[in-house]
């Protein structure tokens, strides 16, 4: 069974609700994070909607709508929503007036939107969709899993699915990760760059009418004892695909800027992909758990398009595989292959 | 033809026992595990009773193995997680695939309210190994590497229904020859974060909870893990264990009416019952039992029942609430509720809604208030809805 992507939205630092600006500019962050480009909300929703909901919501109600309108569909069959962190801003609302009027005076409105199905509630609610609703909360394998799971749901028949992934950057999350010691310090020029982002696909068993890109497979791994594991299962993965090296037009890394993370995926370049364009996704959306969700849509893009964005070395078209190795932290990888119809 | 789904192992850990055994046990004797709280430290400790598991941090911790400081949710899911393999007979295994599909809402929450006491008057202060553990799926992979499960590990998290689709998460990879096995099901403590939320939505009992009463007057919190080792025929073959029973029919339904409170004629709740009898394949005459969701508050009860009344009428299956005896387990309570279902089937037992004196007048059926022996139980309906409309309902079925 193939697995169409029949559309996409995405909602991130670049100009991704714009396909031409976004192959013509590339947009840099001089700081140590990278904030997505917003856009009106009123466009997607009404007004008055709009104000009571939180920005992550905001950011995945407009990803999921723009993905359904592209594909001309009202209601899917599934909506699958991955997040590692959840809605963080109104988890440390309701966090910090409970600690300041010391468990007293609290209002529910952000207790409310705090719990992790809330992105993917609010789609089913915007929808009227009382279809099959789920959430994965699972770290960096949080949207490889909804993937994984969405596979599934085609081959149960359940038919398009729309799957996404979004976390945000919080002042909190940003000020404790930093802490963590895992972001650029300002007077550095490498070092991980902190990212977020909304992205939404909408998959389908039927190719529609204008089919061009599949969902080949996708694998995770996680805590492999070593680089040497990595590279086996990366091999392992495309020989089950039947897909030579050769075939593979450009290769996707999760390269951060932090030396000492890079170490592997070097490695893997290396041993692996030697000669192949490659391009680190991460440069593009920052560094997050979901931050595979942004690799897949810049892989669909691209085969879609089938031309080289400006800001890219030249590609060789037509580009018929991409390669995605998201590497998170080296506990958590996934390999990804998306390909040409 | 698509593979059965065996209930091979069970592990769980609630307000009334520490284990499988001793929560059949209270359940028999009708014993409820909630009163005022000892070991969550909260302002309303006199006010809201709560069922706590009977455990310090400290003796989880030592049960286990593992460390006193990590977050309790994760020392809950590790004891019912390895009772569950334990009860199997499972061992890891270099040819078959086993997953572990954990669900929680609260993650690491409890610590986070630490750090946050520090780090919300000064950003660089409170200790990051406090919020080092916050995310979901962090305590969800200290409990797979704990047990040695890599091939498979993921976390649901969609509020009170989260370990219901865990449970069917699971299941479905079975059925798709994906993994030959899944433990299942799902872990919440009890967080000031949590009381606190829900003490603001004012639907929280003062009093010991009464679901489906006439007089009910909202829900109790309450804590827990509970988990189910799922296996394929060939992965039972190779336990050599006969099965509890069978996960035979599943299905997950969006209300779509509102992020907190259920549509008053219970759309989804209705469509997740009646999905489940579909996708098993049976008649709403051939179920048995209805583990309710039965939180107790006025809108869960009145949607969740009329639901049943549509769907039901006019031969209504015995029911009960068993958060009558657990409180709501949040997170937990999908798969708390799955292995009480199971138990029911097993011991051909049904398990009676605590403290009911006056059933809601609406319906043309009350439930069950004493504990029923000898019963014929082949196919349970187990419901969890909760926020955001997620509607989910398991059928187990006697193999």
């Amino acid at each position: 069974m193939k697995i169409y992507i029949r559309s996409t939205g995405n909602i991130s630092p670049q100009h991704s609700l714009d396909k031409d600006a976004f192959f013509l500019s590339r947009i840099k962050t001089s700081g140590n994070f990278f904030k997505s480009l917003e856009p009106d909300y009123d466009k997607f929703v009404d007004s008055k909607m709009i104000r009571r909901m939180s920005r992550i919501v905001k950011m995945g109600v407009a990803a999921a709508l723009t993905c359904l309108r592209n594909a001309g569909i009202e209601n899917p069959s599934a909506i699958l929503t991955a997040t590692a962190y959840g809605c963080l801003e109104d988890s440390s609302v309701f966090l910090r007036r409970m600690i300041e009027f010391e468990e007293n005076m609290l209002s529910p409105t952000a207790f409310i939107q705090s719990t992790h199905n809330t992105v993917g509630a609010q789609i089913a609610l915007l929808l009227k969709c009382h279809n099959y609703n789920n959430t994965i909360v699972h770290r960096a394998f949080s949207f490889e899993n909804a993937l994984t799971e969405s596979i599934l749901l085609l081959r149960d028949g359940m038919n398009p699915v729309l799957v996404g992934a979004i976390d945000e950057i919080t002042d909190d999350r940003h000020e404790i990760l930093s802490r963590f010691g895992l972001y650029r310090k300002p007077e550095k020029t490498t070092g991980n760059i902190a990212g977020e982002g909304a992205v939404f696909f909408l998959l389908d068993k039927e190719p529609g009418n204008n089919p061009q890109v599949v969902l080949t497979d996708l694998q995770t791994l996680y805590k492999p004892e070593d680089t040497g594991e990595v590279q086996k299962a990366i091999l392992a993965f495309l020989q089950k695909n039947d897909v030579d090296i050769e075939q593979i037009g450009l290769v996707l890394s999760s390269h951060t800027g932090n030396e000492k993370m890079d170490k592997s995926d070097n490695i893997v370049l290396k041993s692996i992909f030697q000669g192949k364009p490659n391009f680190p996704f991460k440069s593009l959306c920052g560094d997050y758990p979901t931050a595979s969700g942004f690799a897949v849509w810049l892989a669909v893009i691209i085969i879609k398009e089938q031309r080289t964005p400006t800001w890219m070395t030249e590609l060789k078209l037509p580009v018929k595989n991409i390669f995605i190795h998201h590497n998170n932290a080296n506990t958590h990888h996934s390999f990804f292959l998306i390909s040409a119809v | 033809m698509s593979g059965q789904i065996f209930v091979a192992g069970l592990g769980i850990v609630s307000a009334i026992g520490n284990n499988l055994h001793s929560n059949f046990q209270s359940l028999c004797e009708e014993k409820a595990g909630i009163g005022e709280m000892q070991w969550l430290s909260s302002i309303h400790r006199e006010e809201l009773p709560v069922g706590e598991v009977k455990c310090s941090n400290g003796e989880l911790a030592k049960a286990t193995g593992l460390s006193s400081k990590l977050p309790r949710t994760t020392l809950l899911s590790s004891i019912a997680a390895r009772e569950a393999l334990l009860d199997a007979g499972w061992k890891n295994n270099q040819t078959l695939r086993t997953g572990f599909i954990s669900a929680n809402t609260v993650g690491g929450m409890d610590k986070t309210e630490n750090f946050f006491k520090l780090f919300s008057k000064n950003i660089k202060s409170g200790r990051l190994a406090d919020v080092v553990h916050h995310e979901c799926g962090a305590v969800t992979e200290l409990v797979a590497d704990f047990l040695g499960i890599r091939d498979f590990v993921s976390t649901v998290s969609t509020a009170c229904s989260s370990s219901a689709n865990a449970i069917f998460t699971g299941a479905r990879m079975i059925r798709a020859g994906v993994l030959d096995y899944a433990l299942v099901g799902g872990a919440d403590a009890l967080t000031r974060f949590t009381l606190n939320g829900f003490n603001t939505l004012m639907i929280l009992d003062k009093e010991l909870c009464r679901p489906f009463d006439e007089d009910r007057h909202g829900l109790n919190l309450g804590e827990g893990a509970a988990y189910l080792l799922l296996a394929s025929e060939n992965g039972l073959k190779q336990l050599g264990k006969r099965p509890y029973a069978c996960v035979s029919g599943y299905a997950n339904a969006n209300d779509a009416f509102h992020q907190t409170a259920s549509s008053p004629e219970g759309t989804g709740s209705f469509l997740a019952m009646k999905g489940a009898l579909e996708n098993a394949g049976i008649q709403p005459s051939d179920i048995d039992y209805i583990n309710l969701h039965g939180t107790g508050t006025q809108n869960n009860d009145i949607a969740e029942g009329t639901a049943i009344r549509i769907l039901f009428d006019p031969a209504f299956p015995k029911m009960s609430s068993t958060k009558s005896f657990t409180g709501h387990t949040l997170g937990a309570s999908g798969a708390v509720e799955a292995v009480y279902s199971i138990l029911a089937i097993h011991h051909g037992i049904i398990f009676p809604n605590l403290r009911l004196i006056t059933p809601i007048k609406e319906f043309p059926f009350q439930p069950v208030t004493v504990c029923l022996k000898n019963q014929i139980v082949r196919h349970v309906l187990s419901n969890s809805f909760g926020f955001g409309g997620n509607c989910s309902s398991l059928i187990f079925s006697a193999t």
